[in-house]
């Protein structure tokens, strides 16, 4: 007889559901609220909000060197949807020379570009290399050390 | 009408995705313990590497040709193939799996132009939302799908074929059909076929379906059907089993408690077992999946599945009972209600023809004829005295021997510590 190795199921079954108060924090104080408005539902699943198409979503760790202009960092990570069309505007995971690498997807002088948040790197037209999107990024999730 | 959306070189496609300079290179993975290869990418194949080649004999393409061998993740082909499915049953209401990699489709209700354009959607969505290049075959019958869907994978097609029950093109692609290459006609058969003067599918299409019945059995005058345009076969027939052997059931209740659930898979893992004695098969897998009622919007939703990887390719009850009961307690979760679950058995070889390889996990001689021998008084048992006479309960935990992997890639989509890396310069 012998052991097998083990593999889990796919990323969380079991909706993640935190308990929330009814009452809405509002921005200033004006006029009483609405008896009829404001009531969420009571449970917030933190999983349905960022993932909306499970089947089209994956996950990916940041790395690099120059991520401020993306307001990213190190081991942040990512959520990336590939069920979204890219428009100008987005931050895709673009595959460029054999690495999944994050750029922004802009039009440059009318043609389609991937767009570095350091200048140091030049605009990569999407026509050219071997260069295409994998797929656009929904979130990025930044944690503290705690 | 039928569609069959069969995932090209499954395998080595998963592995492409999250390792992008894989592209135009030849990639093989390799059976458990990096033993011979299991599935091949087109470069490879053009290589003139066939299946089953042993890995040691590749060292050679890996020098001269930057060939990579990768060892099998069966973690990522499960939730890969899980995908898939998903993004099916977002378009189409009837999906069955067939096998880890290729799934049936209902086509109902739709005239040429719909059947045509919800094909092509099938291919440009999977493709685009998992990154697995697939291809669809849509006919009147499975059979026929599944020969429309080899057609598709032809240049001219561009993924997506359609056949007519009786077009010009179904006949033309009949004529020069092989019969070995015809849903459940395995090469014994192809060969009996033979020496009664039918060598290609157009050939059977046309033979007597009751002469074929009298001399060759009921599932080869179904095909036969099938060829006609006739749906005849049933996913549990004979013809289906051949390539994976699929037990599942509705439980006829909604259960949760683990209990309950070890039961019903313990029972379709020995049926499963028995059916792969039967055709003398082994299996190198095992598949076990659960489902709550998708129709019960009141009930929150989960339909897990979970594939394991046996030692070596085996049709040992034991073994198999275990691996299936093992899944079961890692996709449990409680505060869900399911309706259906089963196990599957595929990645088949050919009992007769498997020769144990040098880097299989060992197993001495004495305990593989034992195996046979027990194995063969249970089936026995059964037949005689009715199904379950003799059954298993719980197995007993084996003893462990490293299993070889040293080539595997991360489980990119099931492990937080081996999530792919996006640069960001």
């Amino acid at each position: 007889m012998s052991r097998h190795a083990l593999y889990r199921p796919r990323q969380p079954a079991m909706p993640l559901a935190l308990p929330v108060s009814t009452i809405r924090i509002r921005a200033g104080l004006s006029g009483f609220p609405s008896p009829a408005q404001d009531y969420a539902s009571d449970r917030l699943d933190l999983n349905a909000h960022l993932v909306k198409r499970p089947s089209a979503t994956f996950f990916m760790r940041v790395s690099g060197d120059s991520m401020d202009g993306f307001g990213m960092h190190e081991d942040d990570l990512l959520i990336i949807d590939r069920s979204l069309d890219p428009r100008p505007g987005h931050m895709v995971a673009a595959l460029v020379d054999g690495e999944i690498i994050v750029k922004r997807y802009e039009m440059h002088h009318g043609r389609p570009c991937l767009v570095s948040g350091n200048p140091r790197y030049a605009p990569i037209p999407l026509v050219e290399h071997d260069c295409q999107i994998w797929g656009v990024v929904r979130a990025v999730i930044h944690q503290y050390p705690v | 009408m039928f569609g069959l959306v069969d995932c090209n070189n499954f395998y080595v496609s998963c592995e492409r995705v999250f390792q992008p300079r894989l592209e135009g290179t030849p990639v093989g993975v390799l059976s458990n313990n990096d033993g011979c290869v299991i599935a091949r990418s087109e470069e490879l194949k053009a290589l003139g590497v066939g299946m089953g080649v042993p890995a040691f004999r590749l060292r050679d393409l890996t020098t001269r040709h930057g060939a990579v061998l990768l060892s099998s993740n069966y973690e990522l082909y499960g939730d890969m193939s899980a995908r898939v499915q998903a993004v099916l049953e977002e378009l189409a209401p009837g999906v069955e799996p067939y096998s880890i990699d290729e799934m049936f489709v209902r086509f109902d209700g739709l005239d040429a132009d719909g059947t045509l354009a919800l094909a092509r959607r099938l291919h440009r969505r999977v493709r685009q939302y998992t990154g697995i290049p697939v291809s669809v075959g849509v006919a009147p019958t499975r059979t026929l799908a599944k020969l429309a869907n080899r057609a598709a994978k032809k240049e001219e097609h561009d993924g997506v074929c359609v056949l007519t029950a009786d077009g010009p093109e179904t006949r033309a692609l009949l004529s020069r059909t092989d019969l070995k290459e015809i849903w459940g006609v395995g090469r014994r058969l192809a060969e009996r076929l033979f020496l009664a003067g039918i060598r290609t599918a157009a050939q059977l299409r046309h033979a007597a379906s009751r002469a074929i019945r009298r001399r060759f059995g009921a599932p080869l005058s179904r095909t036969v059907l099938e060829l006609r345009g006739i749906a005849a076969i049933e996913m549990n027939d004979t013809a289906a089993t051949r390539q994976r052997i699929m037990t599942s059931r509705s439980f006829g209740q909604l259960i949760h408690e683990l209990g309950e659930l070890r039961e019903a898979i313990r029972q379709h893992a020995q049926r499963g077992a028995e059916k792969l004695r039967q055709q003398r098969s082994l299996c190198r897998a095992v598949q076990v999946f659960l489902r709550t009622p998708p129709h019960r919007v009141d009930l929150p939703q989960y339909a897990p599945s979970l594939v394991i990887e046996m030692d070596r390719p085996t049709d040992d009850s034991r073994l198999i009972l275990q691996a299936a009961l093992a899944a079961l307690e890692r996709i449990h979760r409680r505060g869900y209600r399911f309706l259906k679950g089963g196990v599957m058995l595929f990645d088949l070889i050919d009992a007769d023809h498997y020769q144990l390889s040098l880097l299989d996990a060992p197993q001495g001689d004495s305990e593989r004829r034992r195996s046979e021998a027990l194995m063969a008084t249970l089936d026995r048992l059964n037949r005689h005295l009715g199904r379950d006479t003799v059954a298993f309960g719980m197995p007993r935990p084996g003893a462990a021997w490293p299993l070889r992997c040293a080539n595997r890639s991360h489980r990119w989509t099931t492990r937080w510590a081996e999530l792919p890396v996006a640069k960001v310069h």
